[in-house]
C-alpha cells in the first residue's frame, strides 16, 4: 500500500512539474468545450437563396416576398440568367436557386397548376433534404392563400380533408443543440485526455530507459500499474467536474438526473479507457507508435459513437462495430442521465457492458505487462 | 547537396525500419476511409418509433401502414397509454411516438379534420426535427390521396433538382472530409513527433553541430513524409473513386496538385508544433488534442459552417482543412477548375508560407 502511495506521489509530481503539459491537460480541453460546442449544429438556417424571375408579375413577386419573410432563407441575389445562377452556385455563394418560369401567373390562372424550378446544392445531402422541406413548406402555404385569392365565385368550394399534426419536442422544446452537444463533447475530451496520457506514459519510461530501473525494484506488477493509472483517473474525474460546471454555468444544460449516477458510471468508464491506454503502452516500443494507435482508435471512437451522426442510420455491420465502442456507451449514458433523468435501471445495459469492458481491458493490460523485456 | 541527400536517406531508413509504424501509417487510413465511408451518414433512416392509437380504426391503421412502409421508420412498439411515454423515452431506444386522437376516422369524416400528435425525444434536436418533418411529408401525401376529388385548388408544384448529388448520398459529403482529416493529422503528427524525438533523445544536438544546415535538417525530415503522405492521398483517392463511386468531374491533375499543397501545409504545421514543444509528449498532445476536434468540427466536415455563430464562422477561416474540403468537393463533385478555386488555393498557399516562416524564425540552433 505504501509503495503505491509513493508511485502515485511520483506521478503527480511529474505531472505538476511540467507546466506546459498541465496547460494542455486542463485548459485546452475546456477551451475547446466552450468554443466548439457552439459549432456542432445540424440546424439549417441562413440558407443563401437566390432567384430568377422570368415573369415579373405580382404573383411571382408575392412568392419571392414569402421567401424573404421566412426566417430560414436569406434572399441574397437575383439573377437574370441560368448561367449566372449556375456560376454562383459553383462558386459556393448560394445554396438554393428558385426559377420562376415565364407566364407564371397567366398559366397558373388558366391551368390551375404551374411548375416552379428549384435547384439545391446537394453536396451535403442531409442539409439539402431540409432545405427542400422548407422550400416546399413555403410554397404550400403560398398555395393555400392562392385558393382564397384566385378562386372565382363560380367555383364551388368543397372543404378538403385536413390531418393536423402537432409536434411536441420532449426534453428540449426549443431544439437547442448545445444541450445535446455539450455532454457529448465533454465525454470526448475526458476520453481523449485520459487515453493519450495513459497510452504514452509507460511507453515513455520504456523509451527513456527508466522503466528498467523500476522493473528491478521490488515493486509488484499490480502496485506499479495501479500507481501509474490512479493519477490519470483523478485527472479524468477532475476534468469531468470542471466540464459539468461549465456546462451548467455557461451553457445552462439541464441536469435532470442524478449526479451520483453520473459519477459512478464515469468512474468505471475511465477504467476502461485507462486499460486500453495501458494495453497500447505494453504493445509498443516508442511513443510514436503508441500515439498512432491511440489516434487511430480515437478517431474511430469519435466518429462511431453516435455523438455527431446517428448510429441507427449506419448499416447493420457498422452498428455491431459500435457495440465495441466504449465512447458510445458514455455518450448515451451522459445524455440519458443529464437530459432525461434516466435512472439506474434505464442505464443498466450500458453500465454492465462498461463494467465487463473494464474488467477485460484491465485484465489484458495487467497480463500483458512484463517486468522483463 | 550530397550531405542533404545522405540525411534524407537516413530519415527514410528510420521510417522503413520501423515496420510497425509503417504498417500503422498505411493500414490505418485505409481502414478508416472504408469504415467511415460506409458507416457515417447524417441521414435519418430506420428510426425506431412507437404508436399510441386511441381509436384503432381503418384510417389510423392505414396511416400506420404507410408510415411503417417508409424506409425512415420502423414501428417497434404499440403503446397503451400516455403514462408509458416517459419510461419509454428514458430507455432511449424509441425516438418518437405517434399519438392518434380518439375517434380519428369519425372526426375526419364529420368535421373534415383530425389530429395526430408527434411526440419526439428531442434530446437529439436534429433527429427529432427530421422525424417530425418526415411524418408530416408522409401525411401530406396521404392527404392528397384523400383530397383527389376536391376541385378548385390552385397548385404551384416545385420541381426540385438536387445539384451535384442527385441521390443525396452522404458519402459525397463525408469522403472528402475523412480524407482531409487523415492527411491533416497524420502529416502534422508525424513531422512534429519525428523532430521532437531527436530533441528528446539528444540526437538533435549532434545534428546541429554537424555541417548540415538547420533548414536542411528540417527539409530532410519532411521529404520522406511528403512521399508517404502522397502515397496515402493516392490510395484514399483511388478508394473513393472505385469503392465509393465518387465522381471526379474536374481535373485529376489539379486534385493531385491541391493534395500535395495541403499535405505540405499540414507538414509545415507539424514543423511549427515541433519548434514550440520540447518533448514528444507535448508535441503529440498539441497535434492530437489541439488539432483533432477543431479539424473535425470547424472544417465543414460534418457540420455546415454557414449554420454556426458568426464568431465561429470567422474562426473557421484559420483552419486549413476547411479550405481543402471546399477544394476537394469543388473538383470532385462540381467539376470546377482553378478559376473558381484560386481563392482557396492561395489561402492554403499563404498559410503554408506563414507556418514555414514562423518555424524558421522560432527554430533554435542551440539547445537550452
Amino acid at each position: 500500500m505504501k509503495t503505491i502511495a509513493f508511485i502515485i506521489q511520483k506521478e503527480f509530481k511529474q505531472i505538476f512539474r511540467n507546466k506546459g503539459m498541465l496547460r494542455i491537460i486542463f485548459i485546452l480541453p475546456l477551451l475547446q468545450l466552450i468554443i466548439l460546442s457552439n459549432a456542432a449544429t445540424f440546424e439549417v438556417k441562413n440558407i443563401r437563396f437566390a432567384y430568377i424571375d422570368n415573369d415579373h408579375s405580382s404573383l411571382s413577386r408575392a412568392l419571392i416576398e414569402k421567401f424573404n419573410a421566412s426566417t430560414y432563407f436569406n434572399v441574397l441575389a437575383h439573377f437574370s440568367s441560368e448561367s449566372q445562377a449556375n456560376s454562383s452556385m459553383l462558386n459556393g455563394e448560394v445554396d438554393v436557386v428558385l426559377v420562376i418560369p415565364q407566364h407564371f401567373q397567366r398559366d397558373l390562372q388558366n391551368n390551375k397548376y404551374q411548375n416552379l424550378g428549384v435547384t439545391i446544392n446537394a453536396i451535403d445531402g442531409a442539409a439539402a433534404g431540409v432545405e427542400n422541406v422548407y422550400t416546399n413548406q413555403i410554397v404550400q402555404s403560398f398555395n393555400k392563400n392562392l385558393k382564397v385569392e384566385l378562386l372565382q365565385p363560380s367555383d364551388l368550394i368543397t372543404q378538403p380533408i385536413n390531418i393536423i399534426t402537432i409536434p411536441s419536442f420532449w426534453y428540449n422544446e426549443t431544439l437547442n443543440y448545445k444541450t445535446f452537444m455539450v455532454p457529448g463533447i465533454l465525454v470526448l475530451l475526458v476520453t481523449m485526455i485520459t487515453l493519450f496520457l495513459s497510452g504514452m506514459n509507460i511507453v515513455r519510461e520504456k523509451e527513456i530507459g527508466t522503466l528498467e530501473q523500476i522493473n528491478v525494484t521490488p515493486i509488484k506488477k499490480s502496485e506499479f500499474i495501479i500507481g501509474k493509472l490512479f493519477p490519470f483517473w483523478v485527472i479524468g474525474m477532475g476534468l469531468l467536474t470542471i466540464g459539468l460546471i461549465i456546462a451548467k454555468l455557461i451553457f445552462n444544460v439541464p441536469m435532470v438526473g442524478s449526479l451520483v449516477l453520473m459519477y459512478a458510471y464515469t468512474s468505471i468508464y475511465i477504467l476502461v479507457v485507462l486499460g486500453i491506454g495501458l494495453f497500447i503502452s505494453n504493445f509498443t516500443d516508442t511513443q510514436q507508435q503508441a500515439m498512432f494507435i491511440a489516434w487511430f482508435f480515437t478517431v474511430i471512437f469519435i466518429l462511431m459513437s453516435g455523438l455527431f451522426t446517428p448510429i441507427e442510420s449506419m448499416p447493420i455491420w457498422a452498428q455491431i462495430v459500435t457495440e465495441f465502442n466504449p465512447v458510445k456507451y458514455f455518450v448515451e449514458v451522459m445524455r440519458m442521465v443529464m437530459l432525461k433523468g434516466s435512472g439506474f435501471m434505464d442505464i443498466l445495459p450500458q453500465l454492465s457492458k462498461t463494467l465487463l469492458y473494464a474488467l477485460i481491458m484491465n485484465g489484458l493490460a495487467v497480463w500483458s505487462y512484463k517486468k522483463t523485456s | 547537396m550530397k550531405r542533404f541527400i545522405g540525411f534524407a536517406k537516413k530519415e527514410f531508413y528510420h521510417i522503413f525500419r520501423d515496420k510497425r509504424s509503417l504498417f500503422i501509417l498505411f493500414g490505418m487510413p485505409i481502414v478508416q476511409i472504408l469504415l467511415f465511408g460506409f458507416a457515417i451518414t447524417n441521414e435519418i433512416n430506420n428510426v425506431d418509433i412507437a404508436v399510441l392509437d386511441h381509436s384503432k380504426d381503418a384510417t389510423t391503421l392505414e396511416i400506420i401502414n404507410k408510415i411503417s412502409a417508409s424506409k425512415y421508420f420502423s414501428i417497434k412498439q404499440i403503446v397503451e397509454g400516455e403514462a408509458d411515454i416517459e419510461s419509454i423515452f428514458k430507455k432511449g431506444k424509441i425516438k418518437a411516438i405517434l399519438s392518434f386522437e380518439n375517434e380519428f376516422n369519425k372526426k375526419l369524416i364529420k368535421e373534415n379534420k383530425a389530429t395526430i400528435q408527434i411526440i419526439t425525444d428531442a434530446t437529439d434536436p436534429n433527429t427529432a426535427n427530421t422525424i417530425s418533418n418526415y411524418v408530416n411529408a408522409i401525411l401530406q401525401n396521404y392527404q392528397k390521396e384523400l383530397n383527389i376529388d376536391t376541385k378548385n385548388t390552385y397548385q404551384i408544384i416545385p420541381q426540385t433538382r438536387m445539384a451535384y448529388n442527385p441521390e443525396l448520398k452522404s458519402v459525397f459529403m463525408f469522403v472528402p472530409g475523412v480524407m482531409t482529416i487523415i492527411l491533416m493529422l497524420v502529416s502534422a503528427m508525424m513531422t512534429s513527433i519525428s523532430i521532437t524525438r531527436e530533441k528528446e533523445l539528444g540526437t538533435m544536438e549532434i545534428l546541429l553541430v554537424s555541417p548540415i544546415k538547420p533548414f536542411q535538417v528540417i527539409i530532410g525530415k519532411v521529404v520522406p513524409y511528403i512521399f508517404l503522405s502522397v502515397i496515402n492521398a493516392i490510395v484514399i483517392i483511388v478508394l473513393s473513386i472505385f469503392i465509393f463511386k465518387m465522381p471526379v468531374q474536374g481535373s485529376l491533375l489539379l486534385l493531385a496538385f491541391e493534395s500535395v499543397l495541403f499535405i505540405i501545409s499540414a507538414l509545415a504545421l507539424g514543423i511549427l508544433i515541433s519548434t514550440i514543444s520540447a518533448t514528444q509528449q507535448t508535441a503529440m498532445m498539441i497535434s492530437l488534442m489541439g488539432l483533432m476536434l477543431p479539424v473535425i468540427l470547424l472544417s465543414g466536415f460534418i457540420f455546415p459552417i454557414s449554420s454556426m455563430p458568426f464568431a465561429l464562422q470567422v474562426i473557421s477561416n484559420i483552419v486549413p482543412a476547411k479550405w481543402f474540403i471546399i477544394i476537394v468537393k469543388g473538383i470532385m463533385l462540381k467539376g470546377v477548375g482553378l478559376q473558381y478555386l484560386w481563392k482557396e488555393t492561395s489561402i492554403l498557399l499563404g498559410m503554408t508560407v506563414f507556418f514555414i516562416g514562423i518555424s524558421v524564425k522560432k527554430y533554435k540552433i542551440r539547445l537550452e
